[in-house]
């Protein structure tokens, strides 16, 4: 395997490990509660 | 009718402009937000689209990776931002800049204003230089900022409150313009006025610089273009075939030095002014589009 090759599928693990990491967290409850309200920022509310 | 059927001809779009609608139309196909005036509260809504779309948009369908990238640095002092993080990242390795080329509704609109019939700027060595400005606003406004003020505890998501147009574009014209949402017409004030402000500069800005937000402001495509020499799908040019001619980087809209480095977008339009066809489409070593690669041993 080329370097590239292993330093592309280290990364591929660890940002599949992230995403698990955050599951487990609460990382994505807290995705899901920001996006499933207005965002008044985002709208330009304040 | 003959003369329509040339012109649709010559106008059919192609098929990264039809990705492009299908990408537009699903990340928004919440249709019944855009009647009712509300947001789509699902749980579709735990994830992360690849480009950029307002979660407050009452058609978006799932979350927008740069506001929970903010809100997760925000919150960085209760728990590490893994999930959003290890998203951005699954993000950049297996698509990268495509996504900006393909997956990115307001790429879209700004490629679409660019079409109106106006002089137009040039690439050159001070838009070049003008395009690492995007770094600096992912550095400040989605990073530093939220983190800052996250321990402080004022979670404060800089890019969305002070610079995305998307926000206002999406999520605010289609919320404050329905008529049950009076309440929030009432919070209007000087800040929604600096970022309609943003949006109108902005949009202006693209009409006479091709994808003036993607080039010099979206934080990301910053992102997605650290990871494009890593990314698995994009345009990739064959070093066997390769003459530097340069003729792929003067037909590139785009800031790029060479193809497929982070100014990249992966639009495609390189491969065809390629003679001695080195540039292709490719999912690692699948070619999608474009000319094979020559097997093992044999000369193009």
């Amino acid at each position: 395997m080329t370097g590239r090759k292993a330093l592309w599928a280290a990364l591929f693990l660890i940002g599949a490990g992230l995403v698990v990491l955050g599951v487990l967290n609460g990382g994505m409850r807290d995705v899901f509660i920001k996006a499933v309200r207005i965002c008044s920022e985002c709208i330009g509310l304040g | 009718m003959a003369r329509l059927r040339v012109w649709l001809g010559r106008h059919r779009p192609s098929t990264r402009r039809l990705i492009q609608l299908y990408t537009a139309v699903l990340y928004n196909a919440h249709v019944r937000g855009f009647a009712e005036g509300k947001i789509y509260t699902g749980p579709l809504k735990n994830v992360c689209v690849p480009g950029l779309n307002c979660y407050s948009c009452p058609g978006a369908i799932g979350a927008c990776p740069l506001g929970a990238l903010q809100n997760a640095v925000a919150s960085s002092a209760e728990r590490p931002a893994f999930y959003v993080v290890g998203t951005l990242l699954l993000f950049g390795l297996l698509l990268g800049r495509v996504i900006c080329g393909f997956l990115c509704p307001f790429g879209l609109l700004q490629e679409l204003l660019h079409k109106l019939p106006t002089k137009k700027l040039q690439k050159s060595k001070w838009t070049r230089r003008f395009s690492r400005l995007k770094y600096a606003i992912l550095l400040i406004f989605v990073l530093a900022i939220p983190a800052w003020f996250a321990f402080r505890n004022l979670p404060l998501p800089a890019f969305c409150k002070y610079i995305c147009p998307a926000g206002t574009l999406e999520g605010a014209a289609a919320l404050l313009l329905h008529p049950v949402n009076g309440e929030l017409r009432a919070l209007v004030d000087g800040l929604f006025i600096l970022k309609l402000s943003v949006l109108v500069l902005v949009a202006a800005g693209c009409v006479f610089v091709h994808r003036a937000f993607c080039r010099f402001l979206c934080p990301l495509g910053a992102l997605y273009g650290l990871l494009a020499k890593l990314a698995l799908l994009g345009v990739k040019v064959d070093p066997a075939r390769c003459t530097d001619c340069g003729a792929c980087v003067r037909v590139c809209p785009m800031d790029i030095r060479r193809v497929g480095d982070a100014e990249c977008v992966h639009c495609g339009r390189c491969i065809g002014v390629c003679a001695t066809k080195a540039i292709s489409f490719r999912a690692g070593k699948l070619v999608l589009h474009g000319p094979e690669l020559p097997e093992r041993g044999r000369r193009p």
